[in-house]
């Protein structure tokens, strides 16, 4: 077979040598446009993932208000503002959201709406597509979070942590927000069609925020909940942002009396590689009725 | 695009359906090549075998001198794809994404030229969502064509126009085949086949069973002319190469009174009579290549 082509009017002068393919992270960008742009002019997700916590954040704060959240550690029972309290299960919450439920929700829609079909026409890569997944999750979780700090330090007096604490805030965003995301990769293929997927993903979101002491301080929860909230990402990543936001001695009301950094890390670090072998295995650019 | 042969089979509720069947087509670098056949024919199994979207069973198949089930980006990059039914990209505007996609390719079109010859140039800031149907395939296309494919597949791709927009697609698309783009067609639309395609392959049940120029299709046989009459109130019906003389001998024959015979009628079969009785015979028993 030999190259006839003709040249048409609208082609540009040809680049001498044949012109190279872009790179898959040059392409990343592209799609972290459109996956931006796309978020944002979807009122729904800008509406439930992104202001969620923040609305919940204000709305519980401006409730409970100058009330403790009290705790009976024996002895002594120890009290704390609840806006602080509650900041940290909203930063949690918060990268759940933006990271799992989006990825979920979204690649389940754009399979089902043909997206996914349409660019496995196109010589973009896999990766870019991902990469813009990645880069949508990482601005608009910053933002976020971000948006959750700014609001409980000036409208309600929460006090910030020190310097050393960022640190530990900056593993456990990260971590948290990277297993939300090949998890959300993974979970994609759950829904049945693009119209089950936010009732689907957001329901198992809704169950897991209530066990893991998100909303209510976990110790408080039964044990067996705490067992169960425990086989998942959110407790750990919530606990991990309680041990940021509140002060050590509230290690103790923990159900293993401290802050358990390295069964954190292990954990989501679990879900990560659990994420990202289910989700690279089970992974389709079609919906499951399409061949 | 060279030869190619294939056998597909679908599985639908455990049974395995056979949608495409020891199927051999070849078309030529470009060509406008229609592909006709009846809902569940086996025209898109087939199309997106050749696009690299299903995996065949049996046969060989090479798309651009590779096989699609194998290739990769750069092959992608010479191949346009315009799908059968779109609902996606609904929030951004026409440019953003017929710019983004511009992006995929190593040697894009300038998309602005696009989104004109498309016809979308008033609409290119409107988001998609709020387009017209016919509107949105023009963008569809726009999106198949951005890359400058060497190859355009186009699936169905006026289902649902209004007469006067699918006349202005024609013109859109006879303009990519003039400036060498190869298109692969499938359509149910007769008149579609007959005004753009160079050539018509007509398959049903996963088979091809006729292939040829549009004018051509079918064979002389099925473009004999037909007399019909009524005799006694009965329509009969005469193929014949010479229907001149037919009609005379019947006045004739019949000695009508006045001459004239009754319900008299002389028709050359259309494309779509003769597709009609292509689809309609049993697919075994003729091959008329």
């Amino acid at each position: 077979m030999t190259a006839t082509e003709t040249t048409g009017s609208a082609r540009p002068a040809p680049a001498a040598g044949p012109a190279r393919l872009p790179s898959p992270f040059a392409l990343g960008l592209v799609r972290a446009r459109v996956e931006l742009l796309g978020f944002l002019r979807e009122r729904d997700a800008v509406v439930f993932i992104f202001a969620y916590p923040l609305i919940m954040m204000a709305i519980f704060a401006a409730v409970f208000g100058g009330e403790e959240q009290a705790f009976d550690m024996g002895p002594a029972a120890v009290g704390i503002d609840f806006a602080q309290y509650f900041l940290p299960g909203m930063i949690a919450t918060g990268t759940m959201l933006s990271s799992f439920q989006t990825v979920a929700i979204s690649i389940a829609v754009e399979r089902d709406d043909g997206t996914l079909k349409r660019l496995r026409a196109t010589p973009l890569p896999a990766v870019s597509y991902f990469l813009g997944k990645v880069w949508q999750v990482l601005l608009v979780s910053v933002a976020q979070t971000a948006g959750l700090v700014a609001l409980a330090a000036l409208a309600f007096d929460v006090p910030l942590p020190d310097d050393g604490r960022w640190l530990t805030f900056a593993w456990v965003f990260v971590l948290g927000t990277a297993t939300g995301t090949v998890c959300g990769v993974a979970f994609s293929t759950v829904p049945r069609s693009g119209r089950s997927a936010s009732a689907v993903v957001t329901s198992v979101v809704l169950v897991l925020q209530f066990i893991s002491g998100v909303f209510f301080a976990f110790p408080s929860l039964p044990g067996w909940m705490q067992q169960i909230a425990a086989l998942f990402p959110l407790k750990w990543i919530a606990q991990g942002m309680r041990s940021v936001f509140l002060p050590d001695a509230f290690a103790a009301v923990e159900p293993a009396g401290e802050w358990q950094h390295p069964a954190i890390a292990a954990t989501l670090g679990i879900w990560l590689i659990l994420g990202l072998v289910i989700g690279v295995r089970t992974f389709r650019w079609r919906r499951r009725d399409d061949g | 695009m060279r030869g190619l042969r294939k056998t597909y089979r679908a599985r639908h509720g455990g049974t395995a359906t056979t949608a495409v069947d020891g199927l051999d087509l070849e078309v030529g670098r470009g060509e406008i090549f229609a592909v006709l056949g009846p809902n569940g024919a086996g025209k898109t199994t087939t199309v997106e075998i050749l696009e690299g979207f299903r995996d065949r069973d049996a046969g060989e198949v090479s798309v651009l001198g590779e096989d699609p089930a194998r290739a990769g980006r750069a092959w992608r990059a010479r191949i346009g794809v315009v799908q059968q039914d779109s609902r996606d990209l609904g929030e951004l505007t026409v440019a953003e994404h017929v710019g983004a996609t511009a992006r995929y390719y190593p040697a894009p079109r300038d998309p602005a030229e696009v989104i004109d010859a498309v016809g979308l140039a008033e609409h290119a800031r409107k988001r998609v969502r709020v387009l017209s149907g016919g509107q949105r395939r023009r963008l569809d296309v726009a999106l198949g064509i951005i890359g400058q494919p060497e190859l355009l597949f186009l699936d169905e791709p006026t289902t649902g126009f209004d007469p006067q927009a699918r006349r202005s697609f024609w013109e859109l698309v006879s303009g990519l085949r003039d400036g060498g783009t190869t298109i692969l067609l499938t359509t149910h639309y007769l008149d579609e086949a007959a005004h753009l395609a160079d050539r018509v392959a007509v398959i049903n049940r996963g088979s091809v069973v006729a292939l040829g120029a549009p004018e051509e299709l079918g064979g002389t046989e099925a473009r004999t002319p037909r007399v019909s009459w009524l005799h006694d109130g009965e329509r009969r019906t005469l193929r014949t190469d010479q229907p001149t003389a037919a009609v005379t001998r019947l006045r004739d024959e019949l000695d009508v009174q006045g001459g004239e015979i009754p319900g008299l009628t002389v028709t050359r079969p259309t494309l779509e009579d003769v597709y009609l009785d292509l689809i309609g015979n049993d697919t075994t028993s003729e091959d008329p290549r």
